[in-house]
């Protein structure tokens, strides 16, 4: 790391000779000129598709009785409504049951995974026999297909009649002399606590991995230092461990937000949403309000309030993920 | 963990720091059930791995027994199958548009990173924020207009379109990772080449290239898993043609007899590249899930 701290404190104290060359307007475009391609596509593929939503928000656009007026050459839309789809967004039961779901789906599956792989992470940060096995295999739930993931729970595990919840539940009870164990429709009679199961199931390796790091980032001197001083596993961890995890957990439960909250790949392939709606979040009726609905004003507005949403989970993470930036190159 | 304590300590330690832990301070004391707890935890975890893969090896009537049978006659018929139902081309656009996607990216985000490390502009850190933050916009939001104009020009169901959708979606993550890997490439060499006269194309193809090919290697693998696995814009904005896996699995799944056994195979085909690719990239995996912010 300390090659890093080198080449950055120099590179921002900006050596005299650099200096001197730096300042002409051309010297700077030569500088900037490897970083404008990106900059540009990035630009143009991801900041230009949310103002158009935005101007989208504010019309009535039915696109299965389209009006007269143009827009831009991509389809004609009713009329000009300003904030009426918002009102809809905010009012609409649908929505707001929508709203209510993603908060639901999003803390469940953080804060379970976070719990578990927070233990996992512990119980990797000691070695013992075939822990780099144990943590290969861990990580594999991550990698799996989303898509797949969700479609191996719904059939091969929670399947009333053939899923592995309901074989080792009956093999259970035969072994013990019953009959026929019990048969529980995980999908239709727990639709929520399904998904997020699911969900907890791929996100834990992601925490963990997250949350190893922090914990094999710490400073070894001071953990002996308070072992010697007699100090118990559990004040160490408490007040040394989680301490210093602590920005660590911040991170992996604000990167874990961002990604659960736009999640679709589960609740389209689990539940499509149902029963009902019992667990469709904003993603999945933003999709069905496209694409089903073909009412494109109210997609539109309940995208940007998604955005908006997602915007300020994502305040609070640059702000960590940007403290720990400065401290690496503080380093 | 205070910086300036490890400033104190300075680099020998720092360095040390990583591979010093682990070595048993904590371990020791629980001993062997510790031990056992952690694999009994990790084999929980894989289980449904391992289930996944050992019904895709079992025939329909053995995979949907009640209870579950472990070890029948192993088969590699359901696989056959899945190509007799046509998962060869999905694959193939899968792979065409992970690929090409990745290559996109490393094109874009090396030449970025050396901007943003080697020879930073003004205010770099707040251009490397601005290539997060659009990671952190919900691509669903995006999809509605995204959706319309490849309608427009024609291109619904073209994969370059998801190749141009995933250069953009991998862009942020790569150049944060891309900018932390060559920040690590000492700066004497680059100016002593400098010296001899080489420019900013030449120093980076034949310095900065060779010496992070650990870095992009790592930073490829992840954006090939991320483009691998993307199901929304491909099931929005492909039909037929130019389909990629995820939507070949959810088209596959129909009501009729049984087929427990050749969605197992297919749910393990299509992640075995992923699978693969993750393994190989585990080292690093986490510094590209944080974005570079963990290492």
């Amino acid at each position: 790391m300390s090659t890093v701290a080198d080449t950055r404190q120099d590179e921002n104290a900006a050596p005299p000779a650099r200096r001197a060359t730096g300042t002409s307007a051309r010297s700077r475009w030569i500088r900037r000129a490897p970083l404008l391609p990106a900059l540009i596509f990035t630009i143009v593929i991801t900041q230009i598709p949310f103002l158009v939503t935005l101007v989208i928000s504010s019309l009535h656009w039915s696109a299965l009785n389209p009006g007269d007026k143009n827009f831009l050459g991509l389809g004609n839309y009713n009329e000009f409504v300003g904030l009426d789809n918002y009102v809809t967004v905010f009012t609409d039961g649908r929505l707001r049951s929508a709203v209510f779901n993603t908060v639901t789906l999003t803390v469940g599956t953080v804060g379970l995974s976070l719990l578990l792989g927070l233990g996992l992470a512990i119980l990797l940060d000691r070695k013992f026999p075939g822990r780099g096995l144990a943590r290969t295999l861990l990580i594999a739930p991550f990698l799996i297909m989303p898509v797949a993931s969700a479609l191996l729970w719904k059939h091969a595990i929670y399947n009333p009649s053939y899923g592995l919840i309901n074989g080792v539940l009956n093999w259970v009870w035969q072994l013990f002399g019953a009959d026929q164990g019990p048969t529980i429709d995980f999908v239709s009679n727990y639709p929520m606590p399904a998904v997020i199961m699911a969900l907890v199931w791929q996100w834990t390796p992601f925490m963990m991995l997250i949350l190893l790091a922090g914990l094999q980032a710490q400073p070894t001197d001071i953990l002996e230092a308070a072992r010697v001083d007699g100090a118990s596993s559990v004040k160490i961890f408490r007040y040394i461990t989680l301490p210093h995890l602590r920005q660590y957990l911040e991170l992996a439960t604000l990167l874990g937000a961002i990604y659960i909250v736009q999640h679709i790949d589960a609740v389209f392939s689990i539940t499509q949403g149902g029963p009902g709606s019992a667990t469709t979040n904003l993603p999945y009726e933003i999709y069905l309000t496209t694409f089903r609905k073909f009412e494109y004003g109210e997609a539109a507005a309940a995208g940007v309030v998604t955005v908006i949403g997602t915007m300020i989970v994502a305040t609070f993470a640059l702000r960590v993920v940007s403290s720990l930036f400065r401290e690496e190159q503080g380093r | 963990m205070s910086t300036s304590t490890l400033e104190k300590r300075g680099t020998f330690l720092n360095r040390r720091k990583k591979d010093s832990r682990g070595e048993g301070d904590i371990a020791e004391k629980g001993g062997p059930v510790w031990t056992i707890v952690a694999w009994v935890a990790t084999l929980l975890f894989f289980a449904p791995v391992a289930w996944m893969v050992l019904t895709s090896l079992h025939t329909e009537a053995d995979a949907a027994t009640n209870p579950p049978t472990l070890f029948s006659g192993i088969t590699f018929e359901n696989y056959g199958a899945l190509f007799d139902r046509g998962v060869g081309p999905y694959l193939i656009n899968s792979a065409m548009a992970s690929i090409v996607s990745t290559l996109l990216v490393l094109a874009l985000s090396i030449p970025a990173a050396y901007a943003l490390s080697i020879r930073p502009v003004e205010k770099w850190t707040d251009v490397m924020f601005f290539f997060l933050s659009t990671k952190f916009l919900p691509a669903i939001a995006a999809l509605l207009p995204i959706y319309l104009l490849v309608k427009r020009v024609g291109m619904l169901d073209n994969i370059w379109v998801l190749v141009i959708l995933y250069t953009a979606m991998n862009l942020p993550i790569a150049v944060w990772m891309m900018q932390s890997f060559l920040a690590e490439v000492p700066k004497e060499i680059l100016e002593a080449a400098s010296v001899d006269g080489a420019g900013v194309l030449r120093s980076l193809w034949s310095i900065v290239v060779p010496m992070a090919t650990p870095g992009i290697a790592a930073t490829s693998l992840i954006c090939f898993i991320f483009s691998w696995n993307e199901f929304l814009f491909a099931v929005n904005l492909t039909a037929t043609i130019s389909s990629t896996s995820p939507v070949f699995l959810v088209g596959f799944i129909s009501s009729q007899g049984l087929f427990l056994a050749k969605l197992c195979a297919a749910a393990t085909l299509v992640s075995l590249p992923v699978l693969i690719a993750g393994f190989a990239a585990q080292d690093k995996l986490v510094r590209g899930l944080s974005l570079g912010a963990v290492k």
